[in-house]
């Protein structure tokens, strides 16, 4: 088994800062209707991600669902491709065929950008599957939303991880909604980590506004499947300070709920975490702020200037090996 | 009349048919709280309570089949499904066990479900989220389809199809949500029969079949050929099964020239039904090959320009319809 890295802390609070500058300026560039579709943005989320792959190495496998820029961006895609995605560009992490809800990077091991709510649960298991498969020393990371734990697919995936001993953790990102509705308003169980008990799969709750518990959950879950691979649940809690996309105005909640998870603000208290210890000063965070704006300014021009892909190539795109039938 | 938006139009179809018959209900995602993910249901809970405008999880598989389960003891749901392109998660009930029920069970249990929604590629929502579905549902035996494209239709059909002993879906179009029209006053029953096309302009030289957001392309593109001095008749099918052959024989034998625009995907698609049965029973009628614009034999990209080059669009047709007619 190979050791995973220590990621250093300053680095990740610094791709939580590059996330969240990302999606305000994603939504800025949104109104400006130079982004199309459906755009969701990960604001508030930003702990459970980088947590997420600070605990595994670059190697090992992640999914997720339609809000998944954040995912593609910790996972190392860079900004650049990002936006040129958003933008629909050719430059861009899909080629600007995928765009928001569909960002792939097979590089960095990121397998997608799902919009189909969780169909890309029994992806994740593949994943793992193949995994087990090669006798490989990887897990898989499959992340999605509150609202995906009452689809049929989620609940055959989990029963097949668990029958078959899976090296995969499957972390629900608990923001409290799927879009308008609340989880007590969609889930009979009191706790959604239950669900993984009716699998026999080992679950916990972390707080997702807590990078550390986070990164350290996750760590200790992975480490233990790679001694010996079985599936993992973990229902992280987290809030989105926005609306559900770009074109909803979130009016079932209350101003003093958001305000609430805001002053519990996952980049705010790893910055005073590592504040406290001495490790960052507040000159240190600017700069690491104005880096984190300027290459996501940076990202929106590479976008702008990009090129498209011309029409003649769209036919590369319907089977592998470009035939038109 | 009075003028109205295709929204409006399905939410009064929706409340009449909620008033008159208590055994109607409504369930789907954010139907009832929300008031609808594009506001069809709108203010439906507030006059007829949460027993009958119910709010699900996301879990369409499961609510379609509850649907068909409570529509065999007579009960009649009306499932909405946020977009069709989510209906591919409850494909197995719509397509397995609605239409067969009646057949299977020797006649002893008829369902009487409206599935509805937007259907139809919207604007950008890339592969997962365009899916233009009524090609396969249509090919189902014992489902009924109809694509409504003015409020008018959208009222009257939502209407017919609830109270229709059988499933229908009924595939609205999230482009023409706002669009606007005159329909009956609300005190006018307005019931318009599936499998009645309707000519939405008429014309000489070259027919015009469409259907649902082809509709406004075509008349679109006739206003443009009129400049042409090329006189285009626009038959709206309205529904797609059953389908008004009569409507589409009776233009034709009069212009002797077809376009079909389609909202779908060429291979298989509505339109290749269509040239079977010209080609079949009206041969004689033809001046011209049959010609078919649809969507590009791809899935559908993101990119703004690809997509409008792989939907059916204006200029497509204008060139087809110019082709069709020689000019
Ligand atoms: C099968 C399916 N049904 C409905 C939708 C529409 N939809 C998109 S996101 C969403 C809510 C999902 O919420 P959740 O899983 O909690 O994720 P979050 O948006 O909170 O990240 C819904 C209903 C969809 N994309 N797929
Ligand atoms: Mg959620």
């Amino acid at each position: 088994m190979q050791p995973v890295e220590q990621r250093d802390e300053v680095e990740m609070l610094s791709l939580m800062l590059l996330i969240r500058r990302f999606e305000e300026r994603a939504s800025q560039q949104y109104q400006a209707q130079k982004i199309g579709g459906f755009c969701h943005l990960y604001i508030g989320q930003e702990a459970v991600v980088v947590g997420a792959i600070a605990a595994v190495r670059p190697d090992d496998y992640i999914i997720t669902a339609y809000r998944d820029h954040g995912h593609a961006l910790a996972r190392g895609t860079t900004a650049n491709a990002c936006m040129a995605e958003l933008f629909g560009k050719e430059t861009g992490c899909s080629r600007g065929l995928g765009g928001s809800m569909h960002f792939f990077d097979k590089r960095h091991h990121m397998y997608g950008g799902h919009a189909i709510v969780a169909a890309h649960v029994p992806l994740g298991v593949g994943l793992a599957f193949a995994i087990k498969y090669r006798s490989e020393d990887r897990v898989t990371l499959c992340f999605f939303g509150d609202g995906a734990i009452n689809q049929g697919s989620f609940h055959e995936a989990l029963n097949l991880a668990a029958l078959y001993k899976l090296p995969i953790i499957f972390i629900c990102e608990n923001n409290l909604f799927a879009m308008g509705t609340s989880v007590t308003r969609s889930t009979s169980l009191k706790q959604i980590v239950d669900r993984a008990e009716g699998y026999d799969i080992p679950g916990e709750i972390v707080d997702g506004m807590n990078f550390r518990e986070v990164r350290d959950k996750i760590a200790e879950v992975a480490d233990s499947i790679r001694k010996e691979s079985h599936p993992a649940f973990l229902e992280v809690r987290t809030y989105r300070y926005r609306g559900h996309s770009m074109s909803d105005p979130a009016s079932y909640r209350t101003k003093e709920e958001l305000e609430k998870y805001r002053l519990d603000d996952p980049i705010i208290r790893l910055r005073a975490q590592l504040t406290r210890e001495g490790k960052l000063t507040n000159e240190q965070f600017d700069q690491l702020d104005r880096q984190a704006k300027q290459t996501v300014l940076d990202a929106v021009k590479f976008a702008e200037e990009s090129p498209q892909l011309p029409v003649e190539k769209l036919y590369d795109y319907v089977y592998f090996n470009g035939a038109k039938l | 009349m009075r003028e109205i938006t295709y929204r409006q139009a399905l939410n009064e179809a929706l409340a009449e048919e909620l008033e008159r018959d208590p055994d109607v209900f409504l369930m789907g995602e954010e139907v009832a709280e929300y008031q609808g993910a594009y506001k069809v249901s709108a203010g439906l809970l507030q006059l007829f309570g949460p027993k009958r405008i119910i709010d699900t999880p996301i879990s369409e598989n499961g609510f379609a089949g509850l649907g068909i389960g409570a529509a065999m003891v007579g009960l009649r749901p009306i499932i909405e499904f946020m977009t069709f392109s989510f209906s591919l998660v409850a494909f197995d009930q719509v397509v397995n066990n609605a239409p067969n029920m009646f057949m299977m069970s020797g006649g002893q249990f008829n369902i009487p479900i409206t599935f509805r929604g937007p259907n139809g590629p919207a604007h950008q929502l890339g592969a997962t989220h365009s899916h233009a579905t009524e090609n396969f549902y249509a090919s189902v035996p014992g489902l009924k389809v109809c694509t409504p494209a003015t409020p008018r239709d959208a009222k009257g059909l939502l209407k017919t199809a609830i109270r229709d002993d059988n499933p229908v879906l009924v595939l609205e179009a999230e482009l023409l949500y706002s669009s606007k029209g005159m329909v009956e006053p609300p005190d006018e029953e307005l019931l318009i029969p599936l499998g009645k096309a309707e000519v939405k302009r008429e014309g000489s030289d070259v027919t015009v079949v469409c259907y649902a957001q082809t509709v406004p392309i075509a008349l679109k593109v006739a206003a443009q050929l009129e400049e042409e001095d090329i006189s285009a008749e626009v038959v709206d099918l309205r529904s797609i099964k059953p389908l008004d052959e009569r409507a589409i024989f009776d233009s034709i034998s009069k212009t002797h020239r077809v376009v079909i625009v389609e909202q779908d995907h060429p291979y298989c698609g509505v339109g290749a039904e269509i040239c079977y049965r010209i080609q079949k029973d009206i041969f004689d009628e033809l001046d011209a090959p049959i010609l078919r614009v649809s969507q590009e034999d791809v899935p559908m990209p993101y990119n703004e320009q690809l997509e409008h080059h792989v939907l059916p669009n204006a200029e497509k047709l204008f060139a087809a319809v110019k082709k069709v007619c020689y000019a």
